[in-house]
């Protein structure tokens, strides 16, 4: 499983990294790897405020659909356009061109809640 | 809840082979391998690929009257067949629903005194048990021995446009005369006797082969070391289901059920209305008055996937099921089968699928979604 040292994690196997007073998020290695084929992605309207722990997105694989959730509350301010013809991205580059949304958190405190690379991969090895 | 799932005798390579084993049918098999299932149908299509589908059930009817129980079982009639064709066919219900649909093989019976034809059937996993039970309860009339031979028999599908050439190169015969929907028996890696049927459920050329059970690994691993030249993979249930789906073949379960009629399904290229068989009139007064419901082919116009079970709305009506939605890797389009009412069964009709609460709109296209290839 890759990871991205400078992100940390939600235990939904969503990703998120701090880009100057904004949070970029997408999933995981681990979990493009568990969903395989990655066949569509649907993503939120700009300018929506979702609470962390919030539904931001659904993720369908050749065999089945899942929720994305937001890591930290906040408000869209961009979302990943080229997902919307190309998905694939999501499976070959989860941390980088297959980002899925940047948002303004409403709390910048919920950072610290979140899972360490670390405590990540002890989360997932642990068997959830 | 806890039931045992049955594995074939390939089920440690697949996990040595970092095959995704799920449940299906009863039987525990692999979803995908390590590439995933897109490459996996893009193999198929482009080179060819190894499935194992010993899930499968496989019978024989043999005896004097192996023709004639035969033929007022199955839709089709076998009498017009020649010994070692291989036709689509189904079982039907008295009202017309579908028991199952299959293969049927008429093959020389040299067990008796004089040759005569027997009958074997290929038949779906999750209706074996059924099937067998069906077959039987109907023998009871005529001199016929119908047996279940699923445990002993292995079932492999070898499929992709260069499937022929390296199968040839493993078989006595020469496959190039051995026509699509025609069998032939041979010997292949030394001493595995075996039935090759060329048929499929890809779309593509290719065969089906019934052989021993105890042979499966040596015969599994030959193929792909034989294709490993052309690239040849195995291919997992996942893509198996992409590679069905998009010249629009019925998966028992989705577009056939027990409520669903060959008719409806428009299946009636595999129905031969001239004899008599088990559901034949209701089949026939259908074909005739024309079926309240037919499958058709849709696309979605607006961005989503469609899936099995999700609604169809015409006009804000609920009027129908999809029964397999999908990305179609081939095409690169997001289709689906349903049922909907004859009256809005025409092409370029405007329907809308209700994805996670959302109507999201759709439009009926012609099927099927990827024409057979030993069809062009």
């Amino acid at each position: 499983m890759k990871l991205d040292p400078n992100a940390r994690y939600a235990e939904t196997h969503e990703w998120a990294r701090q880009e100057d007073d904004l949070i970029v998020c997408g999933i995981t290695d681990h979990a493009q790897e568990e969903l395989s084929d990655v066949v569509y992605v649907e993503l939120p309207e700009v300018g929506q405020s979702l609470d962390k722990g919030e539904v931001f997105g659904v993720i369908e694989s050749v065999k089945a659909a899942s929720d994305l959730y937001m890591p930290m509350g906040g408000e869209i301010v961009e979302t990943n356009d080229a997902l919307e013809d190309s998905p694939e991205i999501v499976n070959e580059d989860p941390y980088g061109e297959g980002w899925m949304i940047k948002f303004k958190p409403s709390d910048p405190g919920e950072w610290d809640d979140l899972l360490s690379p670390e405590a990540y991969e002890q989360s997932v090895a642990s068997g959830v | 809840m806890t039931e045992t799932l049955k594995r074939t005798n390939l089920y440690q390579w697949h996990v040595d082979h970092g095959g995704r084993m799920v449940p299906f049918a009863g039987w525990e098999m692999p979803v995908q391998y390590p590439t995933g299932p897109i490459e996996e149908h893009h193999t198929t299509r482009r080179a060819a690929g190894l499935f194992d589908i010993d899930h499968m059930g496989q019978m024989d009817v043999r005896g004097p009257q192996a023709e004639a129980f035969v033929n007022q079982l199955i839709t089709y009639d076998v009498r017009q067949m020649k010994l070692f064709d291989a036709h689509y066919a189904l079982m039907c219900y008295a009202d017309g629903g579908t028991v199952d649909d299959l293969f049927v093989y008429k093959l020389p019976d040299r067990s008796g005194a004089e040759d005569r034809p027997y009958f074997f059937l290929a038949v779906n996993a999750s209706n074996r048990e059924k099937d067998v039970a069906w077959v039987q309860a109907h023998a009871g009339d005529f001199d016929v021995e119908v047996r279940d031979l699923s445990d002993e028999t292995y079932m492999l599908a070898f499929q992709g446009p260069k499937a022929p050439e390296i199968m040839n190169r493993l078989t006595h015969v020469d496959l190039e005369a051995v026509p699509r929907f025609t069998a032939v028996t041979d010997t292949i890696f030394e001493d595995v006797p075996v039935l090759l049927g060329r048929t499929g459920y890809t779309g593509e050329d290719g065969f089906e082969l019934f052989f021993p059970a105890e042979h499966a690994l040596k015969v599994w691993e030959g193929i792909l070391k034989e294709g490993e030249p052309e690239g040849v993979k195995p291919i997992g249930l996942a893509a198996r289901d992409s590679l069905r789906f998009e010249p629009c073949m019925p998966l028992y379960g989705h577009e056939l059920t027990a409520d669903i009629t060959p008719v409806e399904a428009r299946l009636s290229f595999a129905v031969s209305f001239d004899k008599d068989f088990i559901g034949r009139d209701a089949l026939l007064k259908q074909k005739l008055e024309g079926p309240d419901y037919l499958l058709v082919g849709f696309e979605m116009v607006d961005r989503g996937v469609p899936r099995h079970g999700y609604e169809v709305l015409h006009d804000g009506m609920d009027v129908g099921d999809v029964t397999t939605g999908m990305f179609s890797p081939t095409t690169g389009r997001y289709l689906g089968l349903a049922y909907v009412p004859r009256e809005i069964s025409a092409l370029d009709t405007e329907i809308e699928i209700v994805i996670r609460n959302k109507p999201k709109r759709a439009k009926i296209v012609k099927r099927p979604f990827y024409v057979p290839a030993y069809r062009r």
